[in-house]
């Protein structure tokens, strides 16, 4: 299957061609493949070389010049090293971009840490007016990418080689219900979405869906949870557990309730392997998410 | 004692009103230096050499000012004031809770302002966005200027825009280095010397000189980026 980098860089290479607002700014990676659109399109295509804070100063000069401008490298790379320009030279100056990463929490499991970024998505939560999208599959990271340009505001959009063996229809209005059930309720967040569906197989829980997880919404969490027997809540983001505990919490605040939040470890891991040894050792394969859910929750989840 | 006329009509303020708008801004002090350092090239940029208009603020082929050496504005604010683009009025609140005059300028509560600024090493690497930009629109007659420090260039980000404009040749863009020699190392070989080799146009003025200022913004460079270095007074 087409990667969600692949299909991004197509999508794009396309927009740039129909939308001349449009500029795609790369610090190296990914260059090569946007060599057929920057030939054609020599000014909108933009290599700053390896300079990341560069990347993204840029990407808030060419908003400010009035182009819509999109900014694509690694996550650790995109925002986390020039973290200091997102919050300034985008968020500051107040313009909108769309900033693209691939790679994930542990895509190249075999790079090490390095190449990881797990907090991506936690350290944008510390400034305001952000749009995340965390599709699982391509279908769904074009149709967000899409969106994305087509809007004016500050958009984070990232992909991963984690999908999902299927797309699911994206809708624009927040969460969607999977399944329903009366134990409990789990928000599935992106690829994590297939796994939980196989580890919560034959139990009765209410599945719901979020390819974006901000704006949170917290308003489909809180009447699928309380539409359940009980106001139990597990979350399994694909990023560092408990980044959306928060907004989980302020959507339940009038509600006694539980949270399980499950995601990425904190502690750094100092192993290589596959991005599957990865989701194991952080207990996010299917019979892990059932262990750790049915042991969760107070009574048994059974259909 | 003279009082500061301040409905004074816009347009009618000159250079020698200048300090007088200056000292209704009190509170910031420390950068009392910085501020003056300044004076007079934003005095050239805005009386001589820039295309802009406060009554159209938004004018896609208005040239662009990016005051990148954000900290003693108080000599940009005299000067927007002098041009009619803030109200006089509004200087001797500078600082307060409600002031739309801070410490560091803020594009968002201060129109005819480009960039909101204060951490060092940002409006430089904007610059080169924001002329890459105009390129990516076909605008080819706005110009992007930014004004920076000798010391802000310490900063690593200003090296990556300066490599990269100077390799690109962006030559929309023009620099002006105020040099107080506050660098805490220093550059061997000064600063234009850098720029040169980073394929710039750089030039080497008086700080203080205003015929000498506006040839340097407007001597043609094709093909490069420019840089002007003010020198003024050394800050130690």
């Amino acid at each position: 299957m087409e990667t969600m980098r692949e299909r991004f860089i197509a999508t794009a290479s396309e927009l740039l061609d129909t939308d001349e607002r449009l500029a795609v700014v790369l610090a190296v990676i990914s260059a090569d493949q946007f060599a057929p659109a920057a030939a054609r399109h020599p000014d909108r295509v933009i290599n700053v070389g390896i300079r990341e804070q560069l990347l993204i100063s840029v990407t808030g000069g060419l908003a400010l010049a009035g182009l819509r401008p999109i900014a694509h490298t690694f996550p650790s790379f995109l925002i986390e090293r020039p973290f200091e320009q997102i919050k300034l030279d985008l968020g500051h100056q107040d313009v909108g971009a769309v900033l693209v990463s691939s790679g994930g929490s542990y895509d190249m499991a075999a790079m090490g840490r390095t190449h990881q970024a797990p907090g991506d998505v936690a350290l944008l939560d510390t400034l305001d007016g952000w749009t995340i999208h965390v599709p699982g599959h391509p279908d769904e990271a074009e149709a967000l990418l899409r969106d994305a340009v087509s809007a004016d505001g500050r958009v984070y959009l990232r992909l991963s080689t984690e999908t999902n063996p299927a797309p699911f229809p994206t809708s624009r209005s927040g969460f969607e219900v999977v399944r329903t059930g009366n134990a409990g309720t789990v928000l599935a967040v992106g690829p994590m979405l297939q796994a939980v569906l196989d580890g919560t197989a034959g139990l009765d829980l209410t599945v719901l869906y979020a390819s974006t997880i901000r704006p949170f919404d917290a308003r489909s969490l809180r009447t699928a949870a309380a539409a359940a027997r009980t106001t139990e809540v597990i979350l399994v983001e694909p990023y560092l557990a408990g980044t959306s505990s928060r907004e989980a919490a302020d959507a339940l605040a009038d509600l006694p309730h539980r949270l399980l939040s499950l995601g990425v470890g904190r502690a750094e891991l100092r192993h290589y392997g596959t991005p599957a040894d990865h989701a194991a050792a952080h207990g996010l394969d299917p019979a892990s998410l059932r262990q750790r859910i049915t042991g969760f929750l107070r009574e048994a989840p059974l259909a | 004692m003279e009082t500061t006329d301040l409905a004074r009509t816009p347009g009618t303020f000159g250079y020698g009103d200048l300090h007088r708008l200056m000292s209704l801004m009190t509170g910031d002090e420390k950068h009392d230096a910085a501020a003056t350092s300044t004076l007079d090239v934003l005095w050239v940029l805005y009386d001589r050499v820039l295309n802009v208009d406060p009554c159209d603020l938004g004018d896609d082929e208005r040239d662009r000012f990016l005051l990148s050496k954000g900290h003693g504005p108080m000599a940009y604010y005299a000067v927007l004031t002098a041009k009619g683009f803030i109200d006089a009025a509004l200087l001797p609140g500078f600082g307060n809770f409600d002031s739309p005059l801070g410490y560091h300028p803020d594009r968002v509560l201060l129109p005819g302002v480009e960039i909101s600024s204060g951490s060092l090493g940002h409006g430089l690497p904007l610059a080169a966005g924001v002329a890459l930009g105009l390129r990516g629109r076909r605008l080819s007659r706005p110009r992007v200027f930014t004004l920076v420090g000798d010391a802000e260039l310490d900063e690593g980000s200003g090296h990556e825009a300066i490599a990269f404009a100077g390799a690109v040749g962006l030559e929309n863009l023009v620099v002006i280095v105020i040099d107080n020699m506050s660098s805490t190392y220093g550059w061997p070989g000064g600063i234009a010397a850098r720029f040169d080799r980073d394929r710039w146009s750089a030039r080497t003025v008086d700080g203080h000189d205003h015929a000498a200022i506006e040839a340097a913004l407007t001597a043609p460079h094709p093909g490069r980026p420019h840089a002007v270095i003010a020198v003024v007074e050394p800050k130690y």
